[in-house]
């Protein structure tokens, strides 16, 4: 039992390999996909971006995770408050590749004047999109994603900053707790006006610029939400694995179980709420978005997304031994983090790509080049602290937690 | 049901109670129950209970909500009195799963109450044995059954020696019966 973490050199060797199969993956995607036809090179960016969004919006969770817990001065976070806090040091990165990626297809991308993924780039002609160029305009684009990814990275580095602060603070010192539950506070606005409202908007609903729904950045936090807790929970049982974390045990992993559960539930009742207003109502401009997804080609990964989010974790979760086993909570965790890349799937690619969508060699490999990236950067970051947060104040209450 | 005697002590802290309730369960002595004005968390590890399958009921109680929403819709609108909502067919699952999750809720719900009510005994006229009327209020409260092998001054020594603030023996009845408030019980004039 050891309180630092040093990175497993088989650990280091997998994560290395995964990063060297997306890249291989994306010189290989890039010579076939851009030298091919229209959706060839639609394809070789879409997919880039859904992973790229995907990934930034689940570490975020983490921050979005400890910023909550500190606000309302939880405790059951405690024990493995370093985990969400390494990953969520890390939004930075994902945030990087996310603003070179969706940069390059604004204001790059182009096929015979105008741009397939992001169709309001080129207004010209459409009275739809000419009305909304007031909001969805490259500007207004890059300025909120600058914005909203400059801010992301930097609570994710602060909370971080703070807590390794608190270790050297004199004992019992309450002064960064309490700096902390303040900045809480203030990350909870910006995520609400980002991830909760207009980020999902310019990201991913507006690569079907005529459709709009209320309910979608919901939605997308929702699947985001329950993906970082799964993220979170894989990092804690594998630290576990190595015999560091001793202070966590059942309890805290029920909890972690806990919420996995509740939000699988939470993201279905969004899901069907966006879809039975749209059916409900029955307007043209709105079930075309359904029309693609559910009868059209995508049907298999619509209603597929559904059976791995929704009836597995509420036939699997649902008994508490299951939530305090670590088989069956490894295996959902990695189970919903699939699910809900494959829902961010069903989300972006319809616009952009549709019926010709193919998943094979290339969006595989870019995923693993992704979750090998996450590993290498995460247990970096992990290996560089006591994981234990000593001097918090709230330490006790969380060895003695029960769920 | 049956008339039992009872050792009684009342302890006025948490601190106090959890390393009580430790030297009871390995003394031997029989517990009875221990009663306290709130819930206590950790107290049902403390006293080794098992875990309760109220849960598994709900979730029966919820199975049946779903299927008898699903069931009666389903029935009243395609077969017994079919009517047209905007030209969507009759059979039209998406508007009815709100309702499904409202009965699930309710029979779950209701369900679970009526069950916990059964499990614990606790029903409009039904009526238990209060060891301390202070047990509601600030006194958390230990009852030991005096068996043929433990002596009354025995234990009740014993539970002194624990940091009990309070002692007594009292003959009781310790289940449930029906009966008013008002009433002298046997046991009371036992007691007395």
């Amino acid at each position: 039992m050891t309180e630092r973490f040093e990175v497993p050199a088989r650990l280091k060797t997998t994560s290395i390999a995964l990063i060297a199969i997306g890249l291989i993956a994306l010189v290989i995607g890039g010579i076939t996909l851009l030298g091919g036809n229209e959706f060839d090179k639609t394809r070789f960016w879409v997919v880039l971006l859904q992973d790229a969004i995907f990934f930034t919006l689940i570490t975020t969770v983490s921050v979005f995770v400890q910023a909550a817990a500190s606000l309302a001065q939880g405790s059951w976070i405690v024990a493995y408050r370093r985990v969400p806090e390494a990953i969520g040091a890390n939004v930075w990165l994902f945030g990087l590749i996310m603003l070179v990626v969706s940069f390059i297809i604004v204001f790059v991308f182009k096929i015979d004047g105008h741009n397939p993924i992001y169709e309001w780039v080129y207004p010209k002609g459409d009275k739809i999109l000419e009305g909304k160029s007031a909001f969805l305009n490259p500007g207004m684009f890059a300025a909120f994603s600058i914005i909203t990814i400059g801010l992301w990275s930097f609570f994710g580095l602060k909370f971080r900053a703070m807590s390794l602060a608190q270790e050297k603070a004199p004992k019992g010192s309450t002064k960064i707790y309490w700096n902390v539950v303040r900045l809480s506070g203030a990350f909870l606005l910006v995520y609400a006006l980002s991830q909760m409202s207009t980020t999902p908007w310019f990201w991913i609903m507006s690569t079907q610029p005529h459709w709009y729904s209320t309910m979608f950045s919901w939605y997308t936090f929702a699947s985001a939400f329950v993906s970082g807790m799964a993220l979170i929970l894989l990092w804690v049982v594998y630290l576990k694995n190595q015999g560091n974390l001793e202070l966590v045990n059942k309890e805290h992993l029920h909890d972690l179980g806990k919420f996995m559960f509740a939000f699988s539930i939470f993201w279905t009742y969004l899901w069907f709420d966006q879809y039975m207003l749209i059916w409900y109502s029955n307007q043209p401009e709105e079930t075309v978005y359904f029309k693609l997804r559910q009868q059209g080609p995508y049907s298999i990964i619509f209603y597929g997304a559904f059976i791995i989010n929704f009836c597995m974790p509420i036939l699997i979760l649902m008994s508490r031994p299951s939530k305090r086993n670590y088989f069956t909570l490894t295996f959902m965790a990695m189970v919903i983090i699939f699910g809900h890349w494959l829902d961010f799937y069903q989300m972006l690619m319809p616009g952009p790509l549709g019926s010709n969508w193919h998943i094979n060699f290339y969006e595989i490999g870019i995923f693993m080049g992704f979750v090998g990236l996450l590993i290498f950067a995460v247990s970096r970051t992990l290996s560089k602290a006591s994981l234990v947060p000593h001097n918090n104040i709230l330490l006790k209450e969380a060895v003695i937690h029960l769920s | 049901m049956a008339i039992k005697k009872f050792a009684v002590a009342c302890y006025d802290d948490e601190e106090v109670l959890f390393p009580a309730i430790k030297k009871v369960r390995r003394s031997g002595y029989k517990l009875h129950d221990v009663y306290t004005p709130f819930p206590v968390h950790g107290l049902d590890h403390a006293l080794g209970l098992k875990e309760t399958d109220l849960h598994i009921a709900g979730f029966i109680f919820g199975l049946c909500g779903t299927s008898t929403a699903l069931g009666f819709i389903s029935w009243i609108f395609t077969s017994d009195w079919p009517l047209n909502f905007g030209g969507k067919p009759h059979f039209s699952l998406p508007a009815w799963i709100p309702i499904t999750f409202e009965l699930t809720v309710l029979f779950a719900a209701v369900g679970m109450v009526l069950t916990f009510c059964y499990l614990n005994q606790i029903m409009p006229g039904v009526k238990k044995h209060v060891f301390h009327p202070r047990q509601t209020d600030d006194y958390f409260v230990v009852a030991i059954e005096l068996t043929q092998h433990a002596s009354e001054e025995e234990v009740v020594t014993f539970l002194k020696s624990t940091g009990a603030k309070e002692t007594s023996v009292q003959v009781a009845e310790e289940g449930w019966w029906y009966g008013r408030w008002d009433k002298q019980e046997p046991y009371e004039l036992l007691n007395a």
